[in-house]
C-alpha cells in the first residue's frame, strides 16, 4: 500500500510517502489510522487528532468506513486550505 | 472546461479572452481572482533587529493528481447546474509574495445570473474540495494556515440552495 502525506501530517510523519504491507485485517480508512498510528512517534503525533485527519483513497476523499487494501494510494492530510 | 495547476503567474485578460473567443452566444464572462494578503505585523520600530524583516510569504502545497480531479470535478458539478459554454480554473502552487495571484475561476454563459453563480460556486467548492495547503511565513516564522469553518459554511450553502430547489 502506498501512503502519502501532506502539509503538518508530512513534517509529523518525516517522509513524503512510504511503502506499507498493514496486516490483512486492516481493511478500512479507520482500521489503517489505528495501525498507522503504533509504526512510529512521528505517526502518533501526526494522527493524535483525527478531528483534522482527512483521507483520500486513490485520489478520492474517503470516510472512515471506505474499504483499502494492498494496491491502493491512501493520502492522509490536513483539512484543506487553498483558494 | 480547462483546469490549470501551475506555479508560473497568469494573466487574467488574455485567459478571460481566451474563454469566450470564438463563441458569439456567451454573453457574460463571470470571474474571481485570489490574491496573497500580506500578513505581516505592522513595520516594527526602525531600532528593531527585525527592521527590515517586513516581509510575509505564502508556499502552497498540493497533491498532484488528486487536485486535477478535484478542480475537474468542482467544474462538472458546476456546468451540471447551471447553463455554461465554457469554464476556466487555474490555480498556482509554490511560494507566493504579498500581491501575487493565487487562484483565477471564470464562467462563462448566455446570461448573467449563470455566470455569476456558478462563478461563486466553484469558488467555494474549491475551497473545501481542492486538496491545497497554505504555509504563511511571517516575522521569521513559517505556520500551516487552519482551514475555517466559514469555508466549509460557505461550500454548504449551495446544497441548501440544491435542496430547496423545486
Amino acid at each position: 500500500m502506498k501512503l502519502v502525506y501532506f502539509a503538518w501530517v508530512r513534517q509529523h510523519i518525516g517522509t513524503a510517502e512510504e511503502e506499507l504491507s498493514p496486516p490483512a485485517e486492516v481493511a478500512t480508512v479507520e482500521q489503517l489510522l489505528d495501525w498507522l498510528e503504533a509504526q512510529s512517534e512521528g505517526h502518533a503525533k501526526a494522527l493524535a487528532d483525527r478531528k483534522v485527519i482527512r483521507v483520500a483513497v486513490n485520489q478520492d476523499f474517503a470516510a472512515p468506513d471506505h474499504p483499502v487494501g494492498p494496491n491502493d494510494e491512501v493520502a492522509l492530510f490536513p483539512p484543506v486550505t487553498g483558494g | 472546461m480547462t483546469i490549470k495547476v501551475q506555479a508560473e503567474d497568469f494573466d487574467v485578460g488574455a485567459e478571460l479572452k481566451a474563454l469566450a473567443e470564438g463563441n458569439t452566444q456567451i454573453g457574460a464572462v463571470a470571474s474571481f481572482v485570489g490574491l496573497v494578503r500580506d500578513i505581516a505585523p505592522e513595520p516594527p520600530d526602525t531600532d528593531s533587529p527585525h527592521a527590515n524583516v517586513h516581509q510575509s510569504a505564502m508556499t502552497l502545497e498540493h497533491y498532484p493528481g488528486m487536485t486535477e480531479k478535484a478542480l475537474a470535478q468542482v467544474e462538472a458539478d458546476a456546468k451540471a447546474r447551471w447553463p455554461l459554454d465554457a469554464t476556466l480554473i487555474i490555480h498556482r502552487y509554490g511560494r507566493l509574495l504579498p500581491g501575487d495571484q493565487i487562484v483565477l475561476t471564470a464562467c462563462a454563459s448566455r446570461h448573467r445570473e449563470a455566470a455569476f453563480e456558478a462563478c461563486h460556486f466553484m469558488m467555494d467548492y474549491l475551497k473545501t474540495k481542492a486538496p491545497f495547503w497554505k504555509l504563511e511565513e511571517a516575522g521569521g516564522e513559517a505556520r500551516w494556515v487552519d482551514a475555517r469553518e466559514s469555508d466549509d459554511t460557505a461550500a454548504a450553502r449551495w446544497a441548501k440552495k440544491e435542496d430547496a430547489a423545486p
